[in-house]
């Protein structure tokens, strides 16, 4: 450029070499900026795990390996244990994947291969805005509406179903209180449906539609192609898509505060009050007396957080395996 | 053709299917039952009280004013500090990293962010700014929503941006356009609209968050605007109002929890026509 203008006046090629530096300086600016902004994302995420270890510190240095495996959680005398809130966490969590993956899959079936296509977008988007409605809403219902009725027309009778079978009869255990742990397991579910059925749509739509036809072809049910190509195609994302809901029900605090019952006690019936890592801290937390009780609520954090990390971690490493699939084909 | 197995096949195949509808209409059901509940008991509530009236005692008539003005001052606040942090690092990661080592760690590090359970941010923040100011106060409450929007935009701009095709970067480099010039002029232009969709979907998550202000803004019962001093937004209200054994506590928190859902879903809407005007 330089050498454009070389048979121009030399004050232009002055002022033109002013400007390609000046434009070469607020180039590097600009990308520093950006830079910037995203070691601003890595610090916030280095800042939080440093923040939950050296708030924990107290706590873990106190009770120890101890810490993960006592139940007992008493602040009148200090004593601190994390078994029930870490038990209760991962057991509403598994309990709302297992109703909640296979009801996902259900809708992702019926949106690609079922639904009518005027029906389609009305009925994505009805699903979509299920995963908008924010958490608290769902607490508010869970506590106002869906306990009181399941407390009264559904626990009474799933405990009378059970209470001839054995090992049934004491996970549906007890007086039918409303909330609980199942309670807070269903309000989960429908939480994380959403985020399921998304995910799996949208990887059922990557899968080639001549394999589904060739399936058709040769005579195969929708079923069978469903369950015999499209899913085993699909199977990473649909695993990954189900771990990120995973993730998102471990560390689901509103709802699961207002319906668990926030109880420290493992109780073998599902339909007993418990309590969860989230529960506990957003319960306890601005009530907490002394150092060793605050301590202790981060701690539990740091393991929720460990927790989350590992889910998210590989659901994250899954769907990137399946982008770089997905992308290698498309090349 | 053995029509045993054909007839077993067919009965197999319709027993999915309906199962499968059963579990979009579970779905669908799901949402009305808590829209209906929702107006049913929220309209009830609503009244002009609950926009000029500050969150009552137990027992007294009142609104939620104070908290719906904390819940938009701080989701404000949240939005403006954190849209264009998150625009910047997605910028990095689509025109400056894209396959750099650095911006693959940056890149997994954000998608654990975005889901990481939002009372972990309200513990991050706790200990990084209540415990040194001392109190409770606004400021946190939008550092932590600050938090909770920066990872959503920054995924949203960079999927943007990817899809601006490269001839349009090279078209500004063949004219002379210095990097930042053709970022910021043609790029971003480009994908002007995804990245408000992002945008919008940030407020749309921010403003039904409760978590992260238990312990940064805490709650007020009365008017404030000083976002030094603890301050009232709607979702805590409901959570306190939900939580109490007065009647009239729970109409607040129904009008309340309506008034969030409508504009949540407001939102969602809007940057849904956004996204789909835009393709």
């Amino acid at each position: 450029m330089v050498d454009l203008a070389l048979n121009e006046a030399y004050s232009a090629v002055a002022s033109r070499e002013a400007a390609l530096k000046r434009f070469g300086r607020s180039d590097a600016r600009f990308r520093l900026m950006t830079l910037g902004a995203a070691l601003l994302v890595v610090a916030i995420f280095a800042g939080l795990m440093m923040s939950l270890i050296s708030g924990a510190w107290l706590s873990l240095h106190t009770f120890g390996w101890g810490f993960l495996t006592t139940t007992i959680w008493n602040p009148v005398t200090e004593k601190f244990g994390a078994f029930a809130a870490i038990y209760g966490t991962l057991v509403s969590s598994a309990l709302a994947m297992l109703l909640a993956v296979p009801l996902g899959i259900g809708i992702a079936i019926f949106l690609t291969e079922l639904c009518p296509r005027a029906l389609k977008r009305p009925v994505g988007i009805a699903i979509e805005l299920l995963a908008g409605v924010p958490s608290i809403i769902y607490g508010i219902w869970g506590l106002f509406v869906f306990a009181p009725w399941f407390q009264q027309h559904v626990e009474p009778w799933i405990i009378d179903a059970f209470a001839n079978v054995p090992y049934l009869r004491d996970l549906f255990a007890g007086p039918p209180y409303g909330i609980g742990t199942f309670t807070a397991a269903l309000i989960l579910c429908i939480m994380i449906l959403p985020f399921i059925s998304a995910v799996t749509r949208d990887v059922f739509e990557t899968v080639p539609p001549m394999q589904k036809e060739a399936a058709y072809g040769v005579g195969c049910t929708t079923w069978e192609v469903m369950w015999r190509i499209v899913l085993p195609f699909s199977r990473a994302g649909v695993v990954g898509g189900s771990m990120l809901a995973l993730g998102r029900a471990l560390g689901e605090t509103m709802a699961v505060t207002f319906v668990i019952g926030n109880a420290h006690r493992i109780d073998p019936s599902l339909l007993a009050p418990g309590t969860t890592i989230s529960a506990t801290i957003a319960n306890e937390f601005t009530e907490a007396l002394g150092d060793k009780y605050v301590s202790s609520l981060i701690a539990l954090g740091l393991i929720l957080f460990a927790i989350t990390f590992i889910v998210l971690a590989a659901a994250q490493l899954m769907l990137k395996s399946l982008e770089r699939r997905a992308g290698g084909k498309a090349a | 053709m053995n029509r045993a197995i054909y007839a077993r096949r067919r009965a197999v195949n319709s027993v999915f299917l309906v199962l499968s509808t059963a579990a979009a209409a579970i779905g669908i059901v799901a949402l009305v039952l808590i829209l209906y509940a929702l107006l049913k008991n929220g309209f009830g509530g609503l009244s002009a009280a609950v926009f000029t009236e500050n969150t009552p005692a137990p027992g007294s008539a009142g609104g939620l004013a104070n908290a719906i003005f904390g819940s938009v001052l701080m989701s404000l606040a949240a939005v403006i500090v954190g849209t264009p942090v998150g625009m910047l690092a997605g910028t990095y990661l689509a025109e400056y990293g894209r396959h750099s080592w650095l911006a693959f760690v940056i890149r997994f590090v954000n998608d654990i962010l975005l889901s990481a359970p939002s009372i972990l941010i309200g513990l991050f923040i706790y200990e990084l700014i209540v415990v040194r100011m001392g109190h409770f106060s606004a400021y946190a409450g939008m550092a932590a929503l600050a938090v909770i929007v920066i990872p959503v935009v920054v995924r949203t701009t960079e999927n943007m941006l990817l899809l601006v095709p490269n001839t349009m970067r090279e078209a500004a480099a063949s004219i002379g356009a210095p990097r930042s010039v053709s970022i910021r002029a043609i790029t971003w232009r480009a994908a002007r609209a995804g990245i408000v969709t992002g945008v919008l979907l940030a407020v749309a998550r921010i403003s039904g968050e409760t978590a992260p202000l238990l312990f940064t803004a805490l709650n007020n019962q009365f008017w404030s605007t000083n976002p030094n001093a603890p301050m009232a937004s709607l979702p805590i209200v409901i959570y306190q109002f939900a939580n109490s054994p007065y009647d009239d506590w729970h109409h607040l928190a129904w009008a309340g929890a309506l008034l969030i859902t409508a504009a949540v879903l407001t939102l969602s809407i809007l940057a849904r026509l956004l996204e789909s005007r835009q393709r």
